[in-house]
């Protein structure tokens, strides 16, 4: 497989790549380090591409466990700060105005979801990905993804519920 | 669309039971601009998922880099290698075909042998002869330190 026929093979997936890194990994550098990653990966394997059937599924799992790697070594490496509190008072009016802002509201409710769940509601509302496809990537079953996803989807109401009538009740 | 048919497709999302075309009609009503009032509060959800997907990934794929710069380093350390080598035998040789003076005549080659020779003697006699004024001193000692 020459270079021109593997980027012909990966490149229609190559964003969905980069925003599930995002989803998971939150900064745009890394999400970018990520997807290179994943894609120099891809390309030393260029000789045995041809005999996965689904290159995206296989690509979005290696994006999936990359980037789960990658957070695990952060949070076992970083001490988390005990007080976190001290930032409070001095944030920006751009900051809030941007709480303000409904869609990145939910953007901050999606960072707070589990990884797994952050994963199932990316792949499907957001990719829009077949029960089938995502249970092959995230390695589960059918089921567990509807149940997972139901959750997320649910939390995401709630608190939505909550921002919304914020100030109302 | 009618609106008890988006309260039912919701149900059916909440329960992660939908379908993609289902889940599709959601967002396109969503993505409108007349909201029921009692649903306003999912529109940002569905509104940042199709925001979400806008997001592209603009660098530059690094695909060559890692395979070629292995090949390509060592072309060029070969390079260094011969160039050194090549030059270092280009360089030597004019050294080793310089004339040292090698005779094939035995008789001339003890003659010349015994002229180096005596020219090295000379020189050595030269120092020794400033050497001898040190046994004034001796002498000069001798005469005041009678023993």
């Amino acid at each position: 497989m020459n270079q021109i026929e593997f980027l012909q093979l990966t490149t229609p997936f190559k964003d969905k790549i980069f925003r599930l890194a995002k989803r998971l990994l939150v900064s745009t550098e890394e999400a970018e380090d990520a997807t290179q990653e994943v894609y120099v990966k891809l390309w030393s394997k260029e000789g045995s591409l041809k005999k996965y059937n689904n290159v995206e599924a296989f690509a979005m799992t290696m994006t999936k466990n990359y980037c789960l790697d990658q957070l695990k070594s952060k949070r076992s490496d970083n001490q988390k700060l005990t007080h976190d509190n001290y930032s409070d008072g001095a944030r920006g009016l751009a900051d809030k105005s941007e709480d303000r802002d409904s869609l990145h509201w939910v953007e901050k409710l999606m960072q707070q979801l589990p990884d797994q769940q952050r994963i199932v509601i990316q792949m499907r509302d957001i990719e829009g990905y077949e029960f089938a496809a995502i249970a092959k990537v995230m390695e589960m079953n059918e089921t567990a993804i509807r149940v997972a996803l139901s959750r997320a989807r649910k939390t995401l109401r709630e608190a939505m519920i909550k921002v919304h009538n914020y100030g109302i009740e | 669309m009618e609106l008890n048919n988006i309260d039912r497709i919701l149900e059916k999302y909440l329960q992660g039971e939908s379908s993609i075309a289902e889940e599709k009609e959601l967002r396109a009503y969503f993505n409108s601009s007349d909201v029921a009032p009692h649903l306003k509060q999912y529109q940002p959800m569905f509104i940042y998922f199709s925001q979400a997907k806008e997001q592209k990934f603009t660098q530059v794929l690094p695909l060559e880099t890692k395979k070629s710069k292995v090949v390509w380093l060592s072309i060029a350390a070969s390079f260094v290698v011969l160039l050194g080598i090549g030059s270092y035998l280009f360089m030597a040789e004019p050294l080793q075909k310089r004339d040292l003076g090698t005779y094939d005549n035995p008789e001339v080659a003890l003659k010349e042998t015994q002229k180096a020779l005596a020219m090295l003697s000379g020189h050595v006699n030269v120092g020794i002869e400033s050497v001898n004024y040190i046994n004034e001193y001796e002498e000069s000692k001798n005469l005041i330190f009678k023993q």
